[in-house]
């Protein structure tokens, strides 16, 4: 089966591709980027992208599945849909499932739901340490074997250095990136909100932004002692953000992403003790967001991941203190990230290097985040252009604890492509590509 | 002037005007309290709920009787938190509640947010009877009522607050209030229970002190805070010895105040700890005065909520019958 993305511009930071171009891919690996105007194969099935920006699949290195044992918050299918709604074309589920992904049982389960799904590709990332407690390493070679992408014990930390450093050691023998959750846990433990002015005003115990700082710091400092692929998740402050600055300038392996409700949404949100302002880490004052900011222009930020950590509503529901932290992401995520690009932040070369080319990149995963001859036909397709308002109620996730429903959006994904199946179409994709052909054929 | 907000859920979001309003419409049904029947029927049918999920004894006792002295007839009940958190869930207890069309909810939570969080689900009004360390509403306006009453005035008074600053609703509520309506306050106590980043709780009238003495200095009212050993779940300061020494208010450090003085506590008060005894019963305490103005401010605050949606017929045949004792004041503060 061949398929071409016809039309369309490319953009593939991997090879400094940003220009009208056709792609085709054959047997689910791209065939090649053609110029347009070359003559074409036989037998192609072709896909309009007239207008819309054609970039390598968005890999999304950090949401929560919850599948296996709390499929009424999401199973992985509902997961996988969400995704492939929001662009994602590869997923990696963190392993703070029941059980834990900490044996090779459970790294196979989850590779065969996704391949049931049929929707993204979901890569699993395989606990740090036996039950993800910190105490015992997890048989890292083992879950490699059975299909994981990276180690981590994201939820808590790990609490001791000593711990940390072998598991980095240990790791570090299978190529496998450490990915921590930095918050030192005698400075956060009880928070629920971030530690400023309005935890004070509003009488919520603080997540100190130091908590975050302290773990990265020491982190940072384990890479260089063991030389370990460290990446740190979703960071959230300003100290932490240093901590990886100084790290790439000292030649470290070691990477960080950061989620979108980051930079979207600051800690006065809380004020009206809405649950779906409460996740892990905490929204931060403005302070630390203009620091992100600054991370996503200069580089010091490699990707964007969403966190998406779907809860079910009757939990959500509880006292602000009572309900659990996280919110769902896939779907809002490029939206959130093309704020950035129509505020000057960032550009869209940028965007594609922060969703696609560095996720590959930090977890190592083969022929993906490229277009390159022979590499995976994961395609994400953008909208700069398209407006849009969310709505939670028709989520694909199972859950809709988010804080953005009814937000307004500019620019999308509007088809999402795995090895080559269009496995999400935006409801209204034909609209949106007549009115791109009529642009076109008047601009010329 | 009305009060026409449904909840009173904190002081930070209320103007200068409706808290004014609120302890004038306080001062006149403290008369209400000195007559011998002590009853007026201004809530006469009307139902309040006092939904009590962390211990009290004062305050609910003190939200009964206001109910009680209005006419209305007043529920109380008391749910054990941990109890909730094993079944039901606020939520559920709120909406079964309301399905019983109470006029108004007086909830006091160990979780800050907990009223809000009914206000958003139920019909009836809420009063915010004190949420874990965010307000306690009615004790401030008791604190400033107490206050206007002996100083005249608040605008332009230097009030101290000392203690657990951290974990005090009500000095949260004292804060906003006392700098809304013009006072300059001062907070101190222990470096682990008062962040520097306090000051920025309001943009102007705030002061954080290291030193009580500091505080103190020029005071016309003393705020002594309640330490709430049942709130903390980890060690603030070493013993309560060395508190009782540093923190605690003693006779001398009143040398440094205003000649005249007057020291407040909420209560309960730990004698000998942040308040000595000789203070505590001294003629320049006003802690009972504070227990006393405590039902007038609920009187006025069930009053002024649970009437709610009267109709305009509805509205005369309560209005004469509503304090007499001061029959000026009545017609200002209850006008609708």
């Amino acid at each position: 089966m061949k398929l071409l993305v016809a039309n369309g511009y490319v953009i593939d930071p991997s090879q400094g591709l940003n220009s009208g171009k056709n792609l085709l891919i054959e047997e689910g690996r791209v065939a090649g980027v053609l110029d347009r105007g070359e003559p074409l194969p036989k037998d192609v099935e072709v896909f309009d992208a007239t207008g819309l920006m054609v970039a390598p699949g968005f890999i999304d290195l950090h949401v929560h599945l919850r599948e296996p044992g709390q499929e009424y918050k999401e199973t992985i299918a509902t997961g996988a849909a969400a995704a492939v709604a929001g662009g994602w074309t590869s997923i990696c589920a963190m392993p703070n499932t029941d059980p834990v992904n900490d044996s090779p049982a459970v790294t196979r389960f989850i590779l065969e739901q996704g391949a049931r799904a049929g929707l993204a590709n979901v890569f699993p990332i395989g606990a740090l340490t036996k039950g993800s407690d910190g105490k015992e390493l997890s048989e890292m070679g083992e879950l490699k074997n059975a299909g994981i992408v990276a180690v981590s014990d994201d939820g808590r930390s790990v609490p001791n250095a000593g711990m940390m450093r072998r598991a980095m050691e240990y790791a570090r023998g299978f190529d496998l990136t450490v990915v921590d959750h930095c918050q030192d846990q005698s400075l956060s433990a009880g928070g629920v909100m971030h530690e400023g002015r309005w935890s004070l005003i509003l009488g919520l115990r603080g997540m100190p932004a130091t908590a975050e700082e302290v773990d990265a710091v020491r982190d940072c400092a384990l890479a260089r002692l063991t030389g370990a692929r460290v990446h740190l998740a979703h960071v959230s402050t300003r100290g932490a953000l240093e901590a990886v600055r100084r790290a790439k300038e000292l030649g470290l392996r070691t990477t960080c992403e950061v989620a979108p409700h980051h930079w979207a949404l600051t800690d006065d949100a809380v004020a009206d003790y809405d649950t779906n302002m409460k996740m892990s880490p905490p929204l931060r004052s403005r302070d630390h967001v203009g620091a992100l900011l600054e991370g996503l222009r200069d580089g010091t930020i490699d990707a964007i991941a969403t966190d998406h950590a779907p809860h079910h509503a009757d939990e959500k529901g509880l006292e602000f203190d009572q309900a659990p932290f996280g919110i769902t992401g896939l779907e809002t995520a490029v939206g959130l990230a093309f704020d950035l690009v129509h505020q000057g932040v960032i550009s869209l070369e940028r965007l594609v290097e922060l969703c696609a080319t560095n996720p590959a990149r930090i977890f190592t995963l083969e022929d993906r985040g490229t277009l390159r001859k022979d590499s995976w036909g994961d395609i994400t397709i953008l909208d700069p252009e398209h407006q849009w308002m969310y709505d939670s109620s028709k989520s694909k996730s199972k859950s809709r604890n988010t804080p953005f429903d009814g937000r307004s959006f500019k620019g999308a994904a509007v088809a999402t492509i795995v090895a080559g199946r269009v496995v999400y179409l935006h409801p209204d994709f034909a609209r949106i590509t007549a009115s791109k052909q009529s642009e076109f054929a008047a601009g010329g | 002037m009305t009060f026409d907000r449904k909840h009173l859920l904190g002081i930070r979001e209320l103007s200068a005007e409706e808290i004014t309003h609120l302890l004038d419409t306080a001062d006149t049904f403290r008369d209400v309290s000195r007559r011998e029947i002590k009853k007026v029927p201004a809530l006469r049918g009307r139902t309040v709920i006092n939904l009590f999920f962390e211990a009290s004894t004062r305050t609910r006792t003190s939200f009964e009787i206001a109910a009680k002295r209005l006419s209305a007839d007043a529920v109380n009940i008391g749910v054990s938190t941990s109890s909730v958190s094993k079944g039901e869930t606020l939520l559920d207890t709120a909406r079964n509640l309301e399905a019983m069309a109470p006029d108004c909810i007086v909830v006091r939570h160990s979780m800050a947010g907990a009223p809000h969080h009914l206000a958003r689900m139920c019909n009836a009004p809420i009063v915010n009877a004190g949420d874990g360390a965010h307000e306690h509403p009615t004790q401030a306006l008791l604190d400033a009522l107490t206050i206007r009453e002996h100083k005249g005035r608040i605008a332009g008074l230097n009030i101290a607050i000392i203690g657990d600053i951290l974990h005090s609703r009500v000095a949260r509520s004292n804060v906003f209030l006392l700098t809304k309506l013009g006072a300059n306050v001062r907070v101190a106590g222990p470096g682990t229970m008062v962040p520097a980043e306090f000051a920025e709780l309001v943009e102007h009238g705030l002061r954080v002190e290291q030193r009580i003495e500091d505080a103190i200095e020029g005071a016309d009212v003393v705020m002594i805070l309640r330490i709430q050993r049942e709130r903390q779940d980890a060690a603030f300061f070493p013993s309560m010895r060395e508190y009782a020494i540093h923190y605690g208010l003693h006779p001398n450090h009143l040398e440094r105040a205003s000649p005249e003085v007057i020291v407040m506590h909420p209560g309960p008060i730990n004698r000998g700890i942040e308040i000595s005894s000789e203070i505590a019963d001294g003629s320049r305490s006003l802690i009972l005065d504070q227990v006393t103005n405590g039902i007038a401010v609920r009187m006025a605050v069930l009053y002024l909520l649970a009437r709610g949606n009267h109709t305009a017929q509805e509205e005369p045949s309560v209005k004469p019958s509503v304090p007499a004792g001061n029959g000026k004041k009545v017609r200002k503060g209850t006008k609708a």
